[in-house]
């Protein structure tokens, strides 16, 4: 078995509520020197046998078409061993 | 005519819009997100609600149903196509028209009538206001504030592609931008809620009758 990451986050120039109600939080619990929070989503996918090319050429398609939107998110794919 | 309405996992408002479509003189007919067949209707309202639960992001797993795979074929034929509210978010997913809807800014949920200026009567949703016309239709969204690129919005507003704009931005939606329009001007997104402003017994008043009026006079003339 191997693991593919694939990790969603919004775009720099995109309001992030979410991690702004998690920056407005940490405060409050005396968490110190936060300048910033932004909120993004990891998906983990198994596949069966080794990761090739094409498999991650895959994992880019399904990046593109479900797990982000291209209009809001940039996503990164990476291999865990 | 028949309007088509479809029902998605989830959906609240098919009901209304379904309603809202007999009293605007058109057959309202049922559809549904796990078939591949629009039963022969002449126009499709996507109602708001939620759809799939709306994980992952709000219209992103209902934009592969079964039953879009039609919506888009037909659409892109011309046929009209209105998305209200997470039918809105199911459009711009599918990329039948640009953008995205994110999060409200204040983060809280919206519920309140909404004043809205007609900005596009020529679409085959809002043909029956005049352009610069100031209506009150209901809004409720926790997830309606649109957001594109600079270009995308300089589009819009250049090619008179916002149909309605917020008369007091209630979500933090770009340029106040309450509704857009297809190139086309056959598919139509709206935050806000016409179905559940169609009588003065309950809502705001009749001003949103106008949308289903609207595509009865572009499906006749």
């Amino acid at each position: 078995m191997a693991r593919v990451v694939v990790d969603v986050m919004p775009k720099p120039e995109i309001l992030d509520p979410q991690g702004k109600a998690v920056q407005g939080a940490l405060p409050r619990l005396g968490f110190t020197g936060i300048v910033d929070v932004r909120q993004g989503k990891r998906f983990e996918i198994e596949f069966d046998g080794d990761i090739t090319d094409e498999r991650l050429a895959e994992v880019n398609r399904m990046a593109e078409t479900l797990l982000s939107n291209p209009v809001i998110e940039d996503f990164a794919v990476s291999v865990v061993a | 005519m028949k309007v088509g309405v479809v029902t998605f996992p989830g959906t609240l408002d098919d009901v209304d819009a379904r309603r809202a479509v007999t009293a605007a003189g058109a057959e309202a007919v049922a559809l549904w997100h796990g078939d591949h067949d629009l039963k022969g209707v002449d126009a499709v309202v996507l109602p708001g609600g939620f759809s799939y639960g709306d994980y992952l992001r709000c219209g992103a797993i209902a934009r592969f149903a079964p039953v879009m795979t039609e919506v888009v074929a037909a659409a892109n034929a011309g046929m009209p196509v209105l998305g209200i509210c997470n039918g809105f978010q199911i459009l711009c997913e599918s990329h039948l028209l640009p953008g995205a809807l994110i999060r409200n800014e204040h983060r809280k949920f919206a519920c309140l009538d909404q004043r809205l200026r007609i900005e596009n009567a020529s679409t085959a949703w809002t043909n029956q206001y005049q352009s610069g016309q100031e209506v009150t239709i209901v809004l409720k969204n926790g997830e309606g504030s649109f957001v594109a690129d600079e270009a995308t919005l300089d589009m819009l507003e250049g090619e008179g592609r916002v149909v309605a704009r917020y008369l007091g931005n209630p979500n933090g939606s770009q340029r106040d931008i309450a509704g857009i329009t297809n190139e086309r001007g056959n598919v139509v997104g709206l935050m806000p809620h016409p179905e559940h402003a169609i009588e003065d017994l309950c809502g705001p008043g009749a001003d949103g009758l106008g949308f289903f009026t609207s595509v009865l006079s572009a499906l006749v003339g």
